[in-house]
């Protein structure tokens, strides 16, 4: 048995019933929301952020104490280090990050051009490593990977997630549109069935949240480290006991495409802290 | 990559205030009994004692155990008296040491 099916047969019924991004085992103190991430009152749409204790949520928003802003001085400091056979840094092209990637991670996943394919934030990193670097492209939920996105993701928080007006990720979302409302697995559960029409109920105990992708890479506490969305988005079809899809599986991307839509104009959060 | 800490120290206490200190240090507390993907154990590697001290007083220490989880954060009290250098300091297995230095400066 692997290490991760032991991790999820040790937890299944914690497991299979936490379906959503943040699963609060602590009772979430009544108290006023604090300010939503979108300025229309008409909206909404909320962060898992809201729906967290308010010292988890004291825990995300101190950098000083942020778990997340160690992967963050690590990939401050890859942004800063040679890779590759070029031996190229990352601020070799792109100078300083807080100037030239200011805003550019909340227009992710977006069309890459010179690969003909929709590429999200970590897949454009791989890109330039293979491209520019002479790198290896880095395996999903690589350490340095997941340090280098949370950095950047960091230079884009607080701006309203802007995925892209390119048509040529209309099919990506459509696709991610019908994964969501697919039925899956054992359960027979299709994402919308949690996250669209039972946002803010309880599933064992948990708050299920309404699924917004605002904070990642995210610092998880069940994880003791940080994960990408699509780590999330495995956890939930384990949670529904069906077959994740492979890890370079299209269906990751064009779920995480749809999900930038159905989240536009919230506020980027990156690193968050979910429990 | 290298180990990294996140000190949360309060601004300019007034002598005599009670400030609480918040350290995270990033390490993975393995505790040698969890087995990787492939079914070998992890070797264990823990943080096992924590030390604070203003210069050369000792201010605060605790000693850590296999249970705590990864990225150990440890939030204590300190009656801000004088100022001085904050010294924290991280040690465990396989002569893991880990130190971090930070100014502390109590207003009159």
């Amino acid at each position: 048995m692997t290490l991760r099916s032991a991790t999820f047969a040790a937890g299944l019924l914690a497991t299979a019933l936490a379906i959503g991004l943040a699963v609060s085992l602590a009772p979430v103190h009544a108290q006023p929301a604090p300010a939503t991430t979108n300025r229309d009152s008409k909206d909404t749409r909320q962060s898992g952020l809201a729906q967290m204790s308010p010292p988890l949520q004291a825990l995300q928003r101190d950098d000083s104490q942020n778990p997340a802003m160690l992967a963050v001085q690590d990939g401050q400091a890859l942004w800063r280090t040679p890779a590759g056979t070029s031996a190229k840094r990352c601020a070799d092209c792109h100078g300083e990050a807080e100037r030239s990637m200011a805003g550019v991670a909340a227009t992710y996943p977006s069309w890459d051009a010179a690969s003909g394919r929709a590429l999200n934030l970590a897949g454009r990193v791989n890109a330039c490593r293979v491209r520019h670097q002479q790198a290896q492209a880095l395996p999903v939920e690589h350490a340095d990977l997941l340090a280098l996105t949370a950095y950047l993701g960091l230079q884009s928080r607080g701006r309203p997630i802007a995925p892209p007006a390119d048509a040529r990720l209309a099919p990506l979302r459509a696709q991610g549109q019908a994964l969501w409302q697919q039925r899956l697995g054992q359960l027979n559960l299709a994402c919308l069935h949690c996250h669209d029409q039972r946002a803010g109920a309880r599933l064992g105990g948990a708050l299920i949240p309404q699924g917004h992708p605002t904070g990642y890479p995210i610092y998880r506490l069940e994880w003791q480290g940080m994960g990408s969305l699509q780590r999330r988005l495995r956890g939930c079809l384990v949670g529904v006991r069906a077959e994740p899809f492979a890890a370079d599986a299209p269906e990751w991307l064009a779920l995480e495409t749809y999900l930038a839509s159905r989240a536009a104009g919230m506020a980027v959060e990156t690193p968050a802290v979910r429990p | 990559m290298a180990t990294r800490a996140l000190i949360h120290l309060p601004d300019n206490p007034r002598r005599g205030d009670v400030v609480e200190l918040r350290v995270t240090l990033g390490h993975p507390m393995e505790n040698g009994l969890r087995p990787d993907g492939f079914g070998n154990v992890v070797p264990r590697s823990l943080v096992t004692r924590f030390e604070c001290r203003l210069d050369d007083q000792l201010l605060f220490a605790t000693d850590l155990y296999p249970a705590i989880a990864a990225n150990p954060y440890l939030a204590f009290f300190l009656r801000a008296e004088r100022s001085g250098t904050l010294v924290f300091e991280w040690t465990g297995d396989h002569s893991f040491q880990h130190r971090e230095t930070r100014p502390f400066n109590v207003r009159a």
